[in-house]
Order: structure tokens, then C-alpha cells, then sequence
């Protein structure tokens, strides 16, 4: 057993990986993603006219105003700032989460006009996992949905349309769970997305 | 020595055993068993706790004391183990008081000297009712010698110079004749000072698979004690105060001291086993060896037959009337002493001939079989009866030979047997040739139960080959009849050593008898071989065990006692693993119920407080042990069958027994010790 | 949520596990086989031929058990310092279009010792520390050398235990390039371009910058000149308005780098947010794709182990042990997660929904539970939700997978030699059960082997609850926290835990990415990875050189259920029992004061 020899094969060895693993693979990678599916490779972006950025689909984005979906609590940085996902970590016994989600089934509850009572549904004032989740669940989107119409003057049946048509299955009728895309959704509304 | 067993718990073993386990207590002695030296630190510090320890003092003084029990009860079963042995070198031991051996000079000349100065080489003269002083090998002479002493069988055996019966043994006693031994046993090497420091476990060294269980047991020992002394600071941050008396008590738990405990008195045992078979292993190793032979090698005289063939059948020549035949066959073996012989007149006298007595014929001569003849017979008058082997009674008979003779000798001797002809002349008529008269079918008699035997070891995977110098066919019959797996015939001593050594490649390990000189080469190079003790000081010498009883049977008891020693390990190893379950469940929901009373559904047993759990999981813990000892010094019960049969019979009862049962114990000694207000 | 959806996500995820483990098993013979035949030799072979030229190796010369460790070991150390080199240069390197600076050494350390050891324990965010050269070659080198490594290692254990009276048990740099050219590579770029069809990125674009729609105004702490927080007097930091009307959307080469952190159950995330980052696993069907690509090479080395040991059964029965383990786990965690927290609940949340903190829509609460089941049975450490922030018992279920010593199908490689320790230490206490010296597969279990293995599990203790117990009584270890009581316990447990079983998954809460956290789990790291392999290396020698008894009735059976029964139950009392304590102290006690409502 010769180290030397060993570290000299270690040293050629990983070069040749290295050119394989970390050069040729991800640029095949690349080329086949921009050729076969060059908008998902790219960000799934949302443009405004003028070609620039507004949004990327699966990117969630906050949004406060009564005529736009609220998505869900994030703990993204400051709220969906997509530089620094995360979620909030909070344990189950958190006093912060307790105080958090005390705060905004409150803020829920009036937003939407809905009784001491009512459960509000667990995505609507849990912070999801990433802090850019863009999906909201049907439930959620269904309490929010008459606020909405009203904001816009829109028939509650017409906006339930759009959600339906922004609203992601479950894959194969049994993957996952669906969910109301808000960003499309929202966009939408706004004329921006179609 | 005696082969009665002892009772599990004669006073005579248990009261010094009782001495002996406080004895053990030398921490030089303890810290060769790590778990039980670790619960021993732990005893010492809860004694220390009782002081210091701001707890009630009622419930560390009886954590402390029971924890003392735990290693006091280990230290005990290892002393009773060790204790029975004692008593059967006790035994021995009388036998070898100071005996004075006469010592042949250079110059012919005979020295007294004692026994103990005897060394290898020397010779000595032994006279009718000496001791012999130490072991040797006969040189001279041939006599009756009674070995008793080591074999517990009264009937006095032959022992005489040259051939397989010249060994004797230091400590017996000859009863007729003398006799010259060479002594072949440095003083303290002899054969009975080995038995004695077999028995009494002084010389005992772990066996290969302890030490691989030692080293299982150490590293849990030493993960559970780092699993509680991290508990310390893991209490310093969820501010529980765990107090070192419940943190030793958690650790002694949760330790497997139950195994560690017994560990060595098993071994103990399962060597004492073999004693009380009249078994002396050399070594623990070769019990070990033992229970994982997956040959034997099994002489076919002695192991597999009766030694010596019966007469089973009368078949007469053409033109014989059968009386005439069984008349010729009984006269020409009554004098006769040999069993075969015997069993031909017997059979004769079954089959309705009236049985002549000897001293009715006194015009009688007896022809002795000699090896010139190779026939034996009587001469009545003028007529001469003779029986032998074919070959010797054609050339006595000359010319003509019954054709359906031949034809039944053949018969018989495919079946496994033996033809004896019996043939006449009457020596009135000088020129008359013999008639013969018939065959007499000797047969092999298999032991019974052996077929049986054979099956289950064949269901627990071990081959059974029969040895045996018959020629092929007979070799083939026997071997069907008794049920063996496969049959070595026309064997000579070197065939039975390549024969181990091919086994041996194949990965395979051999068990086998044997008694001669010749067996030596194989005795040494099996892996268990059994000596018989009538045989040569050589194959004594060469195997690693001798039975005392010379019954090359007991291969068969021998395997299964190895197999049990190895399951006995095995089933409490398992018992006491399983049961830290249990443990846990008593001792963490008290550990953490002061702090947490949140946590009170995690008291399955509904233990009354948490002093009461954790003093009741302490004292299981102590108790188990005790109650295991029978266990651990009779073996668990041993069932031929499959290994996977086996597995799961073994898993249920001590895994997942070992799970369950401590739940019920703990509860049930809770109930107890709080009814009786301890706690 | 949908009971009977999930009872059929599960049946159809295990369906998919076990159809293709034996395909992928028969596959592994050839690739774990230096003259082994796969159908892309033609494509192939030059290269890998090439190769040994280049690195002057002779592919059929075989090492002994010390020579494969030493060359194992040299390589990991080599490469380790090539990742820390290039963390620390990262300031002036090229492909870095967000500029970010040089990674600082501690950070540098842990980050290079974590991917590595394949734990791919992340103290840093990716998507705002590392460049895309340090993305794509610091750290998915490694995804694909630790792989390899964990491979290899599992293919010498098994050689070790196949084969008898031999000397030697491969050739390390044959098993590292063939597992990497013929297994890793060619499933990787089949599974990185579906990830793409799924909504992945991959680019080597700038991040962009989206124009919101609805301006954002947030209070954000004010800094001083220097950047440092400024405070008022009573010591609070000082909050001023700032308002967002962009979003920045991180770009990179992600999908060539996720495909191998799954495959290779790595799990280091591309992003911070890791498997739940919605670029990162944008739908249902990738996540069930990932979860399979866990699980696809750990299944198949079962296979690989019954096909070379030449009983089919002993490799199916351990595949039923993990299969059980993995399904009892997970419908635990289910259960919890389903249940909901009951302080919440109070609250006026649905109970309905479960407990979806930390958790992504599109997955929902049985996906979650599944991934973090999945990630933790296999030394993947991906996540697709926060397990910091699942109900104490249905986050117990991740922390006591990774207890076990991550053998519930595991890391690929590490998984099956760390159930194959236990395989050994099953066969030595119970095969004394059937009468005979224990063993496993015709090699008799002595004492050196029992040694080795018990050491393996010695230094997992070892490891995990002495650095837990210095952490929590040390102030470096406290101000880590992101919560209290028992669930900063369990903070605490979780990562050395993680590091341990080189996981990598945290509860992560914990800010670790201070120079005590740093270096405390690097070292944990490097324990765990290598002290492990070290005693499995000296097994497999042993074993290989010892001579074969061959199998008959009396032999101990190593297939069917009852070796299942025994080597679950091997696992979970020799394996977790040593945790239950600590576990007590944490999840437990937990979960019983979040019933009584108690908030910390």
C-alpha cells in the first residue's frame, strides 16, 4: 500500500468526476431542460408586457388587500421573500406560535366576516414549510372567496369559476392534496396572467 | 466418584456456596465480569447515597440493599455452580490420598516412594489389592482392577500390557495379580488431578463463545451507562433533579446483569453436566465444540450394535431334517461361552430342541476355535459336529457343497449377517466325508432407539456416519437397518483420519469414539473426540474428552449437551435484553413524575408512586436472577428439531416471554412492597 | 384530507418500491461487478476504461479489507478538502452572479465535512450563501462521491460475507467509478429532466427580479453603518418600515443537483427550504418520484445482498424488516400529524386539517409525514416540511428512524451495512438459540465480529447523547434555540442525532451555523461516517476470510419470517431502547404537556 500513490489516484480520479459529475452532467441537464421545458427551467416566470417579471408561478407572493386571495402565513424572511425560504420552526408547545396563530385566526375570522366559532382552516394561519407556498387549500379559498367577490363586484359563481380554473388536483386523481394556486389566481383577477 | 446428581439445592453446596458469594466480592475477582463489576460500583454508590443523598433514606437503604442482593445472588450462582462441582472433586479427591507406590530401579531393585514423586517414565509394581499411584500404561503382567473410584462402576475391569487395554488410571485399585506400570503423568498432571480441577472450575478458562458474549454484554453495559450519565446534564436542562440513587438504579436495571450474572455458572454447569454423564471434557471449549458438530463418526461395534452378533435363524441343507440341524447346532456350541454361541443354543432351545447339558455328555470333547481351524465343536462318540465360517467348513468338508447352501450363505451375508455352517462326520467310517447340515444366520443386533435417535439429529442437521471394518454389503445392511446417514465399510484407522479431514474441508465439524492406539491420529484431529476410558493411554491423551463409562453411545448425550450450554447462553441472553422493556416503562414515568405529573399515562403498570416503580423494577432485577438459577445450572430443555423450529420456540418463549413477563413481576412485586408499606 | 387516498398513496408508494427492487438489485450485480456487463458498456465502457488509464488502477486487482479502507478514507479526505477549498475561494470564483463572498471557515467545515459524509447537514441557506459553482461542483461532487462511497462500501461488506477463505473484497476505485458512471449518472439525467417537466429549475441565469403587483411594507430591524443591529435602551431592536415591491426568484442549476441528492440520499437542499421550496419539489408526482429515488437504490441492494450471499430469501426478509419498520413508523407519525395540535385547535383551527405548520399545501399532511418518514428511514435529510414544527410524537418518528441507526432501508449503502450490524448482532444472541456457535450464512459470528459491530453501535451512542448532553448544559448550545422546554431538547437531540446517522435533516429552528455549532456537528459528522465504516470494513475482512459451514437443517435461518420477527426486534431493542430516555425527555414529555396545554 503505497499513500502516495493512493493520493495521486485520489487526485486524478476526482478531477475525472469532477469533469464528468459537475461539468458535462449538468450542462446536458441544462441543455435538454432549455430545449424540452425551457419555461419551467427558467423559473415557470410570469411576464408583464413588457417581457419583464412580474412573478413565477410557483413562487408565492403576499398579497393583503381584500379583492386579492390571502396565501398562507409565511415565514419567509419578512413574508415570501424568496431568498431566504423557511419555514417557522415553531414547536407544537411554541408560545410565539400559540401568539401567532392566536392573532391571525382573529385576523381570518374578521377579514372574512365569519363567526367566534367558525373553524378557520389550518393553511389559512399555519405557515407553510418553504414560506412560498402558492397554494392555498379549497377550503380556505371558498371562505375567502365571497370577500373577494365583493371587493371586485364580481358574482360569487364567477369568481368560483376562476378559482376552480386555478385550482391544482391532485396528480393522477390521487397524488397530493389540491390546492387553489393563489399567484395565478391573484393575477388573474388582475388581468395578468392567463 | 459419585454419578448421583445432586439435588438443585442440597444444603451441603448451598451453605458454602452462601460464603462463597460474599467471597466474591474482591473487586480483583469482580472486575473479570464487567456488568456485574459495574453493578457492584453502583451498589457502593447508592450505600454512599445513603448518606449523603437528601432522599428519603428508607428508599435508598433498600435500593442499596437490594442492589448488593443483585451481585451477592450473581456471585451466588456462580458459587453453586462452582459448589457442585466441588463436591464431586470432593469425591475424587478421597481416592487420592497419599498413596506409596514401589518404584523399579535401574538395577531391577524396588523403592517405596511416594505417589507424588512419581514422575514420567518411571516404572512401577503394583500387587493385588494396591492402589495404583498414578496413571500409565501396563508393561506387564495382566490384572483386575476396580475403577470404581473414577467411574462409579463396581464391576471390576481387565487390564493388561499391549493392545487397547493397557491404560490405567492413578487412583484405582488392583484386585488380582500384578502388574508393571510405566507412569505417564507428571505429578499434578494426572488424569484424576485434571478431573478435579475440571470439576471444581479452578482451571477454567472462558470458552471462545463466552468471550464473544462478554465482549456483548461489556458494550452494552457501557452504552447504558453512557445513556445514564448523559441523563444528568439532559436533567440539568429540563431542571429534573434526577438523584444518583434513581440514575444507578435505572443503569443497574438496564444493564444485562441477568445474563451476566448467570453467565458463568452456565458454563459451570454445562461442564458438571457432563460429569454427571460420566463425561470429562478437557476443555469448555470442546462442550462448546460440541454443540456444533455436524458429523459423527460412529463405530459400528458397540455404538450401533449389540457388541456381538445373535443366532436368529436355522436354515438346514437339502435333506436335513431341521431337528437334525438344530440338535448339530447346539451340540457343537455348548461349550461355547462366547455370546454367539450362547445365543445359538438358546435360540435352538426356542425352537424346541431339548437342551443337553454339558456335564450329561462327559464322553464329550469340546474342540476350542483355533486359527488354524477356524471352526469349534464337540466330538460325542465317533461324531464330530463343527460350525464355522464357510470358507473354514468347505475345506473341512471338502468336495461336494450343497449348491443351495452356497446360495443362503450369500443371502445372508447381503442381508448384513453372518452364516456360520454347521457340518458332521461320523468318524466310525474311516473314509466318510462330512455332511453338512445348515447355516445358522448370526445377525448384527442394532441397538434399539437408535433409528429414532438418528432422525432427530438428522432434523437438526447433523450426518451420522457408521464406521465399521465389514465389507461393503454388510456394511450397507446395518447401516439402513440403524438409520445412519452414511456408512465408511472395510474401515482401517487411516481411512476414519482422511475421512475427518475431507469432513473437515467441507467446513464441517466431526465428533467420534475411540479407544485404540490406532484411533489416536483421529481422536486428535476431531473435533470432539471422545476416549473411551478402557481404551490406550494414547487415545486418552488424544481426544478431548473421555467417558468414564466407556459407552461410545453418550456421543449422541454429549452433542446435545453442548447444544444445550450454547442455549441456556443464548435463551437468557435474549431473556434479559428483552426485559429492559419493562424496565423502562417502571423507571422513566418515576423519573419524570415529580416534574412532569403530565406524563402519568406512561405508568402502564399503574405502579402505586415512583419510589415504589423504581425499587420494584430494582428489585425484579434482583430477584430474576435468583429465580433463574435452576435454570441456568440444569439448561434449558432440549428438543431435537430444526433450527428454525428451535428459533422460534426459543423466541417466543424467553424474546417475547422476556418482554412480557417483567410487567407482570414488577406490578406484582410493587403490590407487595407497598401493601407491606416499605415505601 | 382524504384517509383512504392516503392507505392508497402508501400501498402504491411501497408497490413501486418493491417492483423495482429486484430490476434495479440484478442491475447492481453487474454494476458492483468490475466485469460486469450493463447494456450502456458501448457508451460507456470507453470512458470508464479511460479512466483507470488516466488514474493508473488496474480495474480487476483486488484490495485487501485495509487496503479498500485506506484508499476509501484518502479519497474522502482529499475530496473534502477540495470542497472546503473551494467554499473558501468562492469570493474569486467564477459563476457567481449574486457575488456572494467567500464562505467563512467554520461554516466551510461543517459544510464540506457535511456533504462528505453524505449527512449534507446544512448550517447556511443555499439560495443566499452558495455560488452556483459552489452549488454545482463543491457540493453535488459530493452528493456523487458519498454516495459512490456508501455504495461501495456495502458492495465490500457484502463480498465480505459471500465470499470465504478469501483475502480480498474488491477494488475501491473500480466500485467508486462503475457506481458512479453506470448507476448514479445515467439515472440522474433521466430523473433531473423529468424534475424539470415537473416545474424545476435549471439555469445558469442571474436570480430574477419580479415587480410584486401589491408593494409590501414590512419592519424590518434598522442597522447602523456598519450593519450591525441598532438597539434601544432597554435593549430591543429598533424596527423601521421598509417596503418590498420586488421578489427576488432564485435561479441555478437545481434539477441536476436535486436528482443526485435523492438518488444519492444526500439531501442537502438547493435552497434553504429544501424538498418543500416549491422549485424544489414542485408537485405531488415529483415528490412521490423523489421518494422513490430515496428508497430505489437502498430496496435494491436488499436484492443485491440476496442475489450475491445466493439466498434470495435472506435479502427479502431483511427488505420485510425495513418494509415493516418504515410502515409502523410512518403510521405513527400519520396519526399525530392527522390529529392535529391540540393548542391550536383551542384556538379555533380546524382539527380537521391536521397539523399543517411548516407544511406545503400541495403535499398536505399524509405526504409530509411520508417524506419525513421516508428521509429519515434512508439518510436523505431532504425535507418537503419543517419536522421542528410537527406535533411532538409525529416528530418523534424522524428522530427515532435516525436513532436507529438509519438501517430502515438507509443511506444508499450506509443503510444496508448499518442493518447488516444488526443482522450480526441478531445472528449472535439468538442463533445460540438453536445450539450452535452463531451463523450468519455459513461464517460463524465470533468474537472479533461481535466487537466490531457492538463498537458501531457504541459510537452512535456515543455520539449522539454525548454532544446532546454537552449541548444542553453549555450557553453555546442554549442560544442555538428556537424554542423552549422540551422542544429545545429536542432541537438539541435532533441535530446530533442527524449528524450522527449522517441525516442532515434538522429541527431547523436550531441556528447552528455559529463556530460551537459548526465543529461540535462536523465532528459528529465525521464520527458517524467514518467510525463506522472503519469496524464494517474490519467485519467484512474477517468474514471473507473465514471458511464456509455449509447450510443444513441445523443452520441458523436467515430468511422467513421469524428472522424478520427477530432482526425488528433486534433493531428496536438493542438500537432504540439506548434512546428512550433522551427521547422521553424531549418528544415525549412534550406531547403530554401540549395535551395539558402547556406553552414554553
Amino acid at each position: 500500500m503505497n499513500i502516495l500513490k493512493e493520493i495521486k489516484t485520489s487526485a486524478v480520479v476526482t478531477l475525472i468526476l469532477l469533469a464528468i459529475c459537475c461539468g458535462l452532467y449538468p450542462v446536458v441537464v441544462w441543455g435538454a431542460g432549455q430545449l424540452l421545458f425551457p419555461q419551467k427551467a427558467n423559473g415557470s416566470l410570469v411576464l408583464d408586457d413588457a417581457g419583464k417579471p412580474i412573478a413565477s408561478t410557483l413562487l408565492g407572493q403576499a398579497f393583503t388587500a381584500d379583492k386579492y386571495f390571502s396565501p398562507r402565513p409565511s415565514a419567509a424572511g419578512t413574508g415570501y421573500d424568496s431568498t431566504s425560504s423557511a419555514g417557522s420552526n415553531y414547536g407544537a408547545t411554541s408560545q410565539a406560535l400559540h401568539d401567532a396563530v392566536q392573532q391571525r385566526v382573529a385576523d381570518y375570522r374578521k377579514a372574512n366576516g365569519l363567526s367566534d366559532s367558525q373553524p378557520v382552516p389550518a393553511d389559512a394561519v399555519e405557515a407553510s414549510g418553504s414560506g412560498l407556498d402558492p397554494h392555498i387549500s379549497l377550503k380556505n379559498a371558498a371562505l375567502q372567496l365571497p370577500r373577494v367577490a365583493k371587493a371586485r363586484n364580481l358574482s360569487e359563481d364567477d369568481l368560483k369559476k376562476l378559482v376552480d380554473l386555478y385550482t391544482d388536483g391532485r396528480d393522477f386523481g390521487i397524488l397530493g392534496e389540491p390546492g387553489v394556486n393563489v399567484v395565478k389566481l391573484n393575477l388573474a383577477l388582475d388581468g395578468k396572467y392567463k | 466418584m459419585s454419578t448421583k446428581a445432586h439435588s438443585l439445592f442440597d444444603p451441603a453446596i448451598v451453605m458454602p456456596a452462601l460464603a462463597d458469594s460474599f467471597k466474591k466480592l474482591n473487586p480483583v475477582v469482580m472486575i473479570k465480569n464487567p456488568v456485574m463489576f459495574v453493578t457492584m460500583v453502583g451498589a457502593i454508590v447508592t450505600t454512599a447515597e445513603i448518606f449523603i443523598s437528601k432522599e428519603p433514606k428508607a428508599f435508598t437503604i433498600q435500593i442499596s440493599i437490594w442492589l448488593w442482593f443483585t451481585v451477592l445472588f450473581a456471585n451466588f450462582a456462580e458459587a453453586m455452580a462452582e459448589g457442585r462441582g466441588k463436591a464431586q472433586a470432593n469425591a475424587l479427591r478421597q481416592s487420592r490420598s497419599k498413596t506409596v507406590a514401589r518404584r523399579l530401579g535401574s538395577n531391577g531393585s524396588l523403592h517405596e516412594v511416594e505417589a507424588e514423586t512419581l514422575r514420567q517414565g518411571d516404572v512401577i509394581v503394583v500387587d493385588a489389592g494396591e492402589i495404583i499411584a498414578s496413571d500409565g500404561d501396563v508393561i506387564e503382567g495382566a490384572a483386575t482392577v476396580d475403577e470404581s473410584a473414577i467411574t462409579g462402576e463396581s464391576a471390576p475391569v481387565i487390564r493388561e500390557a499391549g493392545g487397547d487395554r493397557s491404560s490405567v488410571t492413578g487412583g484405582t485399585r488392583v484386585l488380582s495379580d500384578q502388574i508393571k506400570v510405566r507412569i505417564s503423568a507428571d505429578p499434578g498432571h494426572s488424569f484424576l488431578d485434571r478431573m478435579i480441577g475440571l470439576v471444581e472450575g479452578a482451571k477454567r478458562q472462558k470458552t471462545p463463545n463466552e468471550i464473544a458474549l462478554t465482549i456483548l454484554l461489556a458494550a452494552l453495559t457501557v452504552i447504558f451507562l453512557i445513556v445514564c450519565v448523559t441523563l444528568l446534564p439532559y436533567g440539568i436542562y429540563s431542571q429534573v433533579a434526577f438523584s444518583i440513587t434513581v440514575l444507578v438504579a435505572l443503569l443497574v436495571c438496564l444493564i444485562p446483569t441477568t445474563i451476566g450474572g448467570l453467565l458463568s455458572a452456565i458454563g459451570i454447569a454445562g461442564i458438571d453436566r457432563l460429569v454427571q454423564k460420566n463425561v470429562l471434557a478437557m476443555s469448555g471449549r470442546a462442550v462448546e465444540a460440541a454443540g456444533d458438530v455436524d458429523v459423527l463418526l460412529l463405530d459400528k461395534t458397540g455404538t450401533i450394535t449389540l457388541g456381538n452378533r445373535q443366532a436368529v435363524e436355522f436354515f438346514p441343507a437339502p435333506g436335513v431334517p431341521m431337528k437334525d440341524l438344530l440338535d448339530a447346532a447346539q451340540l457343537s456350541s455348548l461349550a461355547d461361552e462366547t455370546p454367539e454361541g450362547r445365543s445359538i443354543v438358546v435360540l435352538a432351545k426356542d425352537k424346541g430342541v431339548r437342551v443337553q447339558q454339558l456335564h450329561d455328555l462327559p464322553e464329550a470333547t469340546f474342540i476350542a476355535f483355533t486359527a488354524q481351524t477356524r471352526m469349534s465343536g464337540v466330538d460325542l462318540g465317533s461324531v464330530q459336529y463343527r460350525k464355522g465360517a464357510a470358507q473354514s467348513v468347505k475345506a473341512y468338508v471338502g468336495g461336494t457343497f450343497p449348491k443351495e447352501v452356497d446360495f443362503r450363505i450369500d443371502e445372508i451375508s447381503k442381508a448384513g449377517g453372518t452364516p456360520l455352517v454347521v457340518a458332521a462326520r461320523d468318524g466310525a467310517h474311516q473314509d466318510s466325508a462330512p455332511t453338512v447340515y445348515g447355516v445358522i444366520y448370526l445377525k448384527d443386533i442394532v441397538k434399539g432407539g437408535l433409528a429414532d435417535r438418528f432422525e432427530r439429529f438428522r432434523a437438526m442437521g447433523i450426518r451420522t456416519v457408521m464406521i465399521t471394518g465389514d465389507n461393503q454389503l454388510t456394511a450397507a445392511a446395518i447401516a439402513k437397518e440403524a438409520g445412519v446417514d452414511d456408512f465408511l465399510a472395510e474401515a482401517k484407522p487411516e481411512d476414519k483420519l482422511a475421512l475427518i479431514r475431507k469432513e473437515q474441508q467441507g467446513g464441517r465439524l466431526v465428533a467420534m469414539t475411540g479407544d485404540g492406539t490406532n484411533d489416536a491420529p483421529a481422536l486428535a484431529q476431531a473435533d470432539v473426540g471422545v476416549a473411551m476410558n478402557t481404551g490406550t493411554q494414547a487415545a486418552k491423551e488424544a481426544g478431548n474428552m473421555v467417558d468414564l463409562d466407556s459407552n461410545p453411545t453418550k456421543l449422541i448425550e454429549i452433542v446435545e449437551i453442548g447444544k444445550q450450554l450454547l442455549m441456556t447462553r443464548g435463551a437468557l441472553t435474549t431473556f434479559s435484553i428483552a426485559n429492559d422493556v419493562a424496565k423502562y416503562f417502571a423507571i422513566i414515568p418515576a423519573m419524570l413524575m415529580v416534574t412532569f405529573p403530565a406524563v402519568a399515562p406512561l405508568n402502564v403498570m399503574h405502579l402505586v408512586s415512583p419510589n415504589s416503580a423504581i425499587l420494584s423494577a430494582v428489585i425484579f432485577n434482583a430477584l430474576v436472577i435468583i429465580f433463574l438459577i435452576p435454570l441456568a445450572l440444569r439448561g434449558v430443555q432440549f428438543r431435537p428439531m430444526p433450527a428454525m423450529a428451535l428459533l422460534q420456540r426459543n423466541l417466543l418463549i424467553y424474546g417475547v416471554g422476556g418482554v412480557i413477563a417483567p410487567f407482570f413481576g414488577i406490578k406484582i412485586i410493587d403490590l407487595v412492597i407497598t401493601s407491606l408499606h416499605f415505601i | 384530507m382524504n384517509a383512504a387516498l392516503g392507505w392508497i398513496q402508501l400501498a402504491l408508494f411501497l408497490g413501486l418500491v418493491l417492483l423495482i427492487t429486484k430490476p434495479l438489485g440484478l442491475y447492481l450485480v453487474q454494476v458492483l461487478d468490475s466485469r460486469g456487463r450493463t447494456w450502456l458498456d458501448p457508451l460507456l465502457g470507453p470512458i470508464e476504461r479511460l479512466t483507470y488509464r488516466l488514474c493508473g488502477v488496474d480495474p480487476h486487482r483486488e484490495q485487501s479489507w485495509k487496503g479498500y479502507t485506506v484508499s476509501m478514507l484518502i479519497f474522502s479526505l482529499f475530496t473534502m478538502l477540495v470542497t472546503y477549498t473551494l467554499l473558501r475561494l468562492q469570493g474569486m470564483l467564477p459563476l457567481n452572479p449574486q457575488g456572494f463572498s467567500s464562505v467563512a471557515d467554520h461554516l466551510a467545515f461543517n459544510t464540506a465535512a457535511s456533504f462528505t459524509t453524505n449527512t449534507n447537514w446544512q448550517s447556511y441557506s443555499g439560495e443566499s450563501t452558495m455560488s452556483y459553482l459552489s452549488q454545482m461542483v463543491a457540493l453535488a461532487s459530493q452528493n456523487f462521491f458519498s454516495a459512490a462511497v456508501g455504495i461501495a462500501i456495502a458492495a465490500a461488506l457484502v463480498r465480505g460475507i459471500a465470499r470465504h477463505s478469501a483475502q480480498t473484497i474488491g477494488n475501491f476505485w473500480t466500485d467508486l467509478v462503475r457506481t458512479i458512471y453506470y448507476l448514479l449518472l445515467p439515472i440522474c439525467v433521466v430523473f433531473a429532466v423529468f424534475l424539470i417537466s415537473q416545474g424545476m429549475i435549471q439555469n445558469f441565469k442571474g436570480y430574477d427580479a419580479a415587480a410584486l403587483t401589491e408593494k409590501e411594507t414590512v419592519q424590518v430591524p434598522k442597522t447602523d453603518a456598519s450593519g450591525a443591529q441598532v438597539k434601544d435602551a432597554k435593549g430591543n431592536t429598533v424596527m423601521v418600515s421598509q417596503v418590498v415591491d420586488t421578489q427576488t426568484i432564485p435561479e441555478g442549476p437545481m434539477a441536476s443537483q436535486v436528482a443526485i441528492k435523492m438518488l444519492g440520499t444526500n439531501g442537502g437542499g438547493f435552497t434553504n427550504a429544501n424538498a418543500a421550496h416549491p422549485f424544489e419539489n414542485p408537485t405531488p408526482f415529483s415528490n412521490l418520484i423523489q421518494l422513490l429515488s430515496i428508497f430505489a437504490i437502498p430496496s435494491a441492494l436488499t436484492y443485491y445482498l440476496g442475489r450475491m450471499v445466493k439466498s434470495s430469501g435472506h435479502g427479502w426478509s431483511v427488505w420485510a424488516a425495513m418494509a415493516i419498520l418504515f410502515v409502523g413508523a410512518f403510521l405513527v407519525c400519520w396519526h399525530y400529524e392527522a390529529a392535529g395540535n391540540p393548542i391550536l385547535t383551542q384556538l379555533g383551527v380546524d382539527p380537521a386539517d391536521g397539523n399543517m405548520e411548516g407544511k406545503e399545501v400541495r403535499f398536505g399532511v399524509f405526504n409530509s409525514a411520508l417524506f419525513a418518514t421516508v428521509t429519515t428511514d434512508a439518510s436523505c435529510g431532504a425535507v418537503n416540511s419543517m419536522h421542528d414544527s410537527f406535533t411532538p410524537l409525529g416528530g418523534l418518528i424522524p428522530l427515532f428512524n435516525i436513532e436507529l441507526g438509519e438501517v430502515v432501508f438507509g443511506g444508499v449503502g450506509a443503510g444496508l451495512y448499518g442493518m447488516l450490524v444488526f443482522v450480526i448482532v441478531a445472528v449472535f444472541i439468538a442463533g445460540l438459540m438453536v445450539g450452535r456457535t452463531p451463523e450468519y450464512l455459513g461464517k460463524k459470528i465470533q468474537s472479533f465480529e461481535v466487537k466490531m459491530s457492538m463498537l458501531v453501535l457504541l459510537v452512535l451512542a456515543m455520539d449522539i447523547l454525548g454532544f446532546t448532553a454537552w449541548a444542553s448544559v453549555s450557553d453555546w448550545g442554549k442560544a442555538g434555540l428556537n424554542n423552549n422546554g422540551p422542544h429545545g431538547f429536542s432541537e438539541m437531540l435532533y441535530a446530533y442525532s442527524s449528524v450522527t446517522g449522517n441525516n442532515g435533516s434538522a429541527f431547523a429552528g436550531l441556528t447552528a451555523s455559529t463556530y460551537w455549532y459548526d465543529t461540535t456537528l462536523a465532528i459528529g459528522m465525521l464520527i458517524g461516517r467514518f467510525l463506522m465504516i472503519i469496524p464494517i470494513m474490519a467485519i467484512a475482512g474477517s468474514l471473507a476470510a473465514k471458511k464456509l459451514v455449509p447450510a443444513g437443517p441445523g443452520s441458523f435461518p436467515v430468511s422467513g419470517g421469524t428472522f424478520t420477527f427477530l432482526l425488528i426486534g433486534t433493531v428496536l431493542l438493542v438500537g432504540a431502547l439506548n434512546f428512550l430516555p433522551a427521547l422521553t425527555l424531549g418528544p415525549v414529555v412534550e406531547h403530554f404537556l401540549m395535551w395539558s396545554g402547556k406553552l414554553f
